[in-house]
């Protein structure tokens, strides 16, 4: 019962800044001057017949994944304190990587996925690396370098799609673009699945690669919460003093939270080129998960169960994009909206977090007004 | 903690920030109408990144769906991908689902998104604004000549220019920009090899973001002029705004592309620097189609060059009144074959 009750403590809100953020929401499209109640049922509207349905369930899906694995990329830096700004840049290096070596090579098919996949984590940490070692050698703040190199990634990846990796069949007039991965290197997909639970198949590949980013949610979440690594991140996080008093050498601690955030970057062009572009172009490259993880880590609050949560409402709302634009709602809405919802979610929390520290010490003051006050003050 | 917390707000606002400016207002949509007259015909149209209101390519296609609304009397639904890109499959989809047709993509990053799902529904009719040939029967493909429109734009900048210095500011460095420049150095190279020509591109490879960089287009423009260059040609969609102001800020000129600039910028200031615009008749493209799939007959995939004033210039404005007669004169020995004008350098 206890139990229960922390955890309605612990969500609570989180519901309520849920509840605010649509307010907020429906007043802004009373101000364009569309119905909200008629958005509303836009958004919820997942099509009329059941193909549709399980179509709009597969692109809700394939948009998860990868923010998900964004967001948990970001919540690596996060929690102790260093913004990778830069999972933008090393998703992409590392989704070029992962294209080229995938389609130079032909490996039976566990394997073949597995070195794409291991290709992917270790571009990504190398292109994170970079940043990390400025910070602890030269102290360069990781916000600005890393922001820089997205830069630099973007036109690093344009010359390794034009030059190393580069299709040498492409046609007349096609822009650029890897040579394609063989069968044995795409990642099957979930459609099979919805017939089992009695779905209708979806006409379209559903990315089989949400199910390694449950895996890797899962790993993460385990060696967050049980780890001597996670403990030393939190620690690290909580009180960089105390962690070096106690033995925890913060630069260590830079050079591994960076390692692991940019491996974990790596995998969130994964869904995507595995499951159907089975090649890197840039016109079909899906850009700016990584900025978009900074929002769904922050409001997943840096857990992995809080950050898949978040990356399910983002793809949500995303999802209803079209249908919102059927119904005269401009696009740009679901932006606003996701940033109606994190700013709200952080709003109500601090609002929770004052009032709760609040009630705290009046109880402490209660019980023996002099010696509790400065222990809560903090 | 709560350092972190204030630099990560200010992070995700930032993000959220620039998502929503790359895709501002992109204003009415499915706007329908009854016209009560001739056709039940019910297009559906997807735009490029940008929308409407990008006051150049996007616009062009949906000045043609206007002028179909108005001359043949067809409803039609329009929508705009994220700002990512990421769904123009599923707007391809929605359109289809919706029981539109034709359905319009506008644009050349439609390629595969078009293919599948021309797959998807083959009894739709599908077509695609630029790019490459479909292996899909129910996919026709419009293209347009963009660099023997270009050519006629080095043409036009190699007469106008004083300092015998031009430049060309272009969106990114894929196949498309890569046409419209070297038409426009064939051009230039045509009237005065002598001439320089600055080559500069706002954005690496094929990526997009140089097409919504107006920022980046005026530091750059301001450079050149700086330099000496008078005339700019700016391949660049919604980015093309920053050349013209750096233009009307050095008292120099630009040149514009896919709609009639002079006409669609909407700042008097700027008209007053915008030479010509390499048109490109997207418009055209889009209305033809229509009305003969409204006729029942099968549409066909077109190149659209300048024997057909698929591609032109324009005159808004008159700043090139003294030299339409050499203009067009390049634009007739270009249809006759007499010059040929290479889509790369």
């Amino acid at each position: 019962m206890t139990r229960l009750l922390g955890w309605w403590r612990r969500m609570a809100p989180t519901l309520v800044a849920l509840g605010v953020a649509l307010v907020i929401t429906a007043l802004f499209i009373l101000i364009i001057g569309e119905n909200p109640l008629r958005a509303l049922a836009a958004l919820f509207d997942f099509g009329e017949t059941s193909v549709a349905q399980a179509n709009s369930i597969g692109v809700w899906i394939n948009r998860a994944a990868p923010l998900f694995l964004a967001g948990l990329a970001v919540s690596i830096g996060f929690r102790m304190g260093l913004f990778n700004i830069g999972v933008e840049g090393q998703y992409r290096i590392a989704t070029v990587v992962a294209a080229g070596v995938g389609a130079a090579l032909v490996l039976p098919a566990p394997l073949h996925v597995l070195v794409i996949v291991v290709a992917a984590m270790a571009a990504g940490a190398v292109y994170a690396a970079i940043p990390a070692v400025l910070k602890v050698t030269r102290g360069v703040s990781e916000v600005i370098s890393t922001i820089m190199l997205n830069s630099i990634a973007i036109a690093l990846a344009a010359w390794m799609v034009r030059v190393p990796f580069v299709d040498p069949d492409l046609g007349p007039g096609e822009n650029v673009a890897t040579r394609r991965i063989a069968e044995s290197g795409q990642f099957p997909g979930l459609n099979e699945l919805f017939g089992v639970i009695g779905l209708e198949e979806p006409r379209r590949p559903v990315h089989g690669f949400v199910v390694v980013a449950i895996v890797v949610g899962i790993v993460m979440a385990i060696v967050l919460s049980r780890s001597r690594f996670g403990f030393e991140l939190r620690a690290t996080g909580l009180n960089p003093f105390a962690a070096t008093a106690n033995g925890i050498s913060s630069k260590a601690m830079i050079i591994k939270a960076m390692l692991v955030s940019g491996a974990l970057a790596g995998l969130v062009g994964l869904p995507d080129l595995l499951g159907s572009a089975h090649r890197f172009q840039a016109d079909s490259f899906v850009s700016g998960y990584g900025f978009t993880g900074i929002a769904v880590a922050l409001l997943g609050r840096n857990k992995p169960v809080g950050i898949a949560l978040a990356a399910l409402l983002f793809a949500f709302l995303d999802r209803a994009g079209p249908s919102l634009q059927s119904e005269g709602i401009p696009p740009a809405a679901v932006i606003i909206m996701q940033g109606i919802v994190v700013l709200s979610v952080l709003v109500v929390d601090e609002v929770a977090r004052r009032g709760m520290l609040r009630r705290e010490e009046r109880r402490a003051r209660a019980q023996d007004p002099a010696t509790v006050t400065e222990e809560v003050a903090r | 903690m709560r350092r972190v917390l204030k630099y990560a707000v200010g992070a995700a606002g930032l993000a959220l920030l620039l998502g929503a400016c790359a895709s501002d207002d992109d204003g009415d949509n499915g706007t329908t109408s009854d016209n009560g007259a001739a056709s039940d015909l019910s297009v559906g149209l997807a735009f490029d990144i940008g929308g409407r209101g990008d006051r150049s390519f996007n616009d062009a296609a949906a000045a043609g769906l206007e002028r179909a609304r108005d001359e043949l009397g067809v409803d039609f639904q329009e929508l705009s991908p994220n700002p990512d890109g990421s769904n123009r499959g599923e707007l391809l989809r929605e359109l289809a689902d919706a029981g539109r047709e034709p359905i319009f993509g506008i644009g050349y990053a439609f390629i595969e998104d078009m293919d599948t799902a021309a797959g998807e529904y083959p009894d739709v009719q599908f077509i695609r604004i630029d790019g490459i040939p479909s292996d899909h029967d129910n996919v026709a493909v419009m293209t347009f000549a963009d660099h023997e429109g270009s050519f006629l734009m080095g043409v036009a900048a190699a007469l106008k220019t004083e300092s015998g210095q031009v430049g060309i500011i272009g969106g990114n460095e894929g196949a498309v920009i890569n046409a419209f420049a070297a038409g426009f150095k064939q051009g230039v190279e045509a009237v005065d090899p002598s001439i320089e020509i600055a080559d500069q591109r706002l954005a690496a490879g094929e990526d997009a973001s140089g097409f919504r960089d107006a920022a980046g287009a005026r530091v750059a423009a301001e450079a050149m002029y700086d330099r000496g260059i008078d005339v700019i040609y700016t391949p660049a969609g919604d980015s093309n705004v920053g050349t013209f102001q750096a233009a009307a800020d050095a008292g120099k000129w630009a040149i514009g592309t896919d709609s009639d600039q002079y006409e669609t910028v909407g700042d008097p200031e700027l008209q007053e620097v915008i030479l010509t615009s390499m048109l490109k008749r997207v418009d055209v493209a889009v209305f033809d189609s229509i009305a003969a799939f409204a006729d029942g007959e099968d549409i066909v995939s077109h190149a659209y060059d300048l024997s057909d004033d698929g591609v032109g210039y324009t005159t808004s404005g008159g700043f090139i009144d003294d030299i339409v007669d050499e203009l067009d004169d390049y634009k007739q020995r270009i249809v006759d074959g007499e010059i040929e004008v290479s889509p790369t350098e």
